[in-house]
């Protein structure tokens, strides 16, 4: 089959799927009507049973804990892909000799090596307010990793060819999933049901409340934050051995 | 819908068909960018303030790192 | 118009899985991946909106303020960061590809020789 018929093909299935989706879409309630009870349930429910305002959070890591559960693990599952993937290569090739790079400019230098600190103060608040404000362990993970990623831009001499570095980074990600997964017997074992919020609820809107809420956030941002410093020094390393000449 | 919510929507489904558009990788990765962008633009007005802060720090930090590495990877070993 | 929001989410999609179907570089096939998830996004935060409504964190808003649904951004939440992640798995693939074919066009891996 050539790549014009194919191409065709396509056209021709994906515009009866739009057609079908278009007609599925119609007789969805209209943008703006929220029929469902779930969110009025939970909007009545949270702040009296788990002291939290956050109901976003109370949904992702007490009420929908094990969809978040399978997530992280999805995001675990990933990172070790990547590394897998990209480990092969560089064993394959054996150690080539150090790699010229050229020296970042001054301005780049000076931006990138004071931002760092700011961004990772940024990343552990966010992470652990994430239940009295928006953000939560997924977005301030992000962020922390982000963050070995301006000091390599900065120019700082971030050891990743060393070993100790990898395995810093796969011990931290370890943690973090382990933490997760920790939490959730946790609550197995002191409560009687798996994910159960078991740690004392405190009141609501101090840092020290919601019970597992916070803990589970920083578990999620420790991991999380791992696993992307885990994959681009990963990337970086491929990027940065050059073929033997 | 207010006129703000119709204008994110328009412009996200616009950006995205320049994004599938674009064939050259190097710049799609810029227009991704653009489009994560705009899709935490989108998010924000439909008053997910979560998901807009996950979306602005994958969409910056994320895609557009990983895209220009793979690429500089693939590149060098043509050479 | 109140089901531009769907027909943007039904576009995204159509427009992403085309990009999959008729490209021509692999990197470019993971970006195109990546919209076509951006549909599902648009999707489910669009069904979970209610005019008028708030965000869902009761910080410094009264308790009886009408709301949007949490759940449906619960779920999207968590997949925007996983999804990312998802596609570094698949860029080092493409990565891996080009090491073992040769070529970055999906048209000529053709993995399965005698």
């Amino acid at each position: 089959m050539s790549r014009r018929v194919r191409c065709v093909l396509a056209l021709v299935a994906l515009a009866v799927l739009g057609a079908t989706l278009v007609v599925a879409v119609a007789e969805l309630e209209p943008f703006g009507r929220y029929p469902g009870p779930y969110g009025d349930v939970l909007a009545k429910v949270v702040p009296g049973e788990r002291h939290s305002g956050q109901l976003v959070a109370a949904t992702v890591l007490d009420y929908r804990g094990f969809d978040t559960l399978g997530e992280e693990l999805i995001l675990f599952t990933a990172a070790c892909g990547c590394v897998a993937l990209l480990r092969l290569r560089r064993r394959e090739r054996g150690e080539a000799s150090a790699p010229e790079r050229p020296a970042p400019s001054f301005a780049a230098r000076a931006v990138g090596g004071a931002l760092v600190g700011p961004v990772v103060v940024l990343a552990a608040y966010v992470v652990i307010h994430g239940h009295l404000t928006p953000g939560g362990g997924f977005s301030g993970g992000v962020i922390g990793g982000g963050a070995l990623l301006l000091a390599y831009a900065a120019g700082q001499q971030v050891r990743l060819r060393r070993v100790g570095s990898i395995a810093m980074l796969e011990t931290v990600e370890a943690l973090g999933a382990g933490g997760f997964a920790a939490l959730a017997i946790g609550g197995l074992i002191a409560a009687g049901a798996t994910l159960q919020n078991f740690l004392p609820l405190g009141t609501s809107s101090m840092l020290l409340s919601a019970g597992t809420i916070p803990v589970g956030n920083v578990a999620i941002g420790i991991e999380v934050a791992g696993a992307v410093a885990l994959i681009v020094a990963e990337f970086l390393e491929q990027a940065l051995l050059q073929e033997p000449t | 819908m207010t006129a703000l919510q119709a204008t994110c929507l328009i412009a996200v489904a616009i950006i995205g068909t320049l994004v599938v558009a674009t064939r050259d990788p190097l710049r799609q990765a810029a227009v991704a960018g653009i489009f994560g962008l705009a899709l935490s633009a989108l998010f924000l007005s439909v008053q997910a303030p979560d998901v807009a802060l996950s979306q602005i720090a994958v969409g910056a930090i994320v895609v557009p790192v990983l895209v220009l590495l793979a690429l500089a990877k693939i590149r060098e070993h043509d050479r | 118009m109140s089901v531009l929001a769907y027909l943007v989410a039904v576009w995204l999609l159509i427009a992403g899985v085309y990009g999959v179907v008729t490209s021509r570089h692999l990197v470019h096939l993971v970006i195109c991946l990546g919209v076509a998830q951006a549909s599902t996004y648009v999707l489910l935060l669009a069904i979970g909106y209610r005019s008028g409504a708030q965000a869902p964190i009761f910080g410094d808003i009264a308790q009886s303020t009408p709301v949007v649904d949490p759940v449906v951004q619960a779920l999207t939440l968590t997949d925007v960061v996983v999804s990312a992640t998802v596609s570094a798995l698949l860029l080092a693939l493409a990565v891996q590809a080009h090491k073992r074919f040769g070529s970055v066009d999906p048209d000529e891996l053709n993995a399965l020789r005698g």
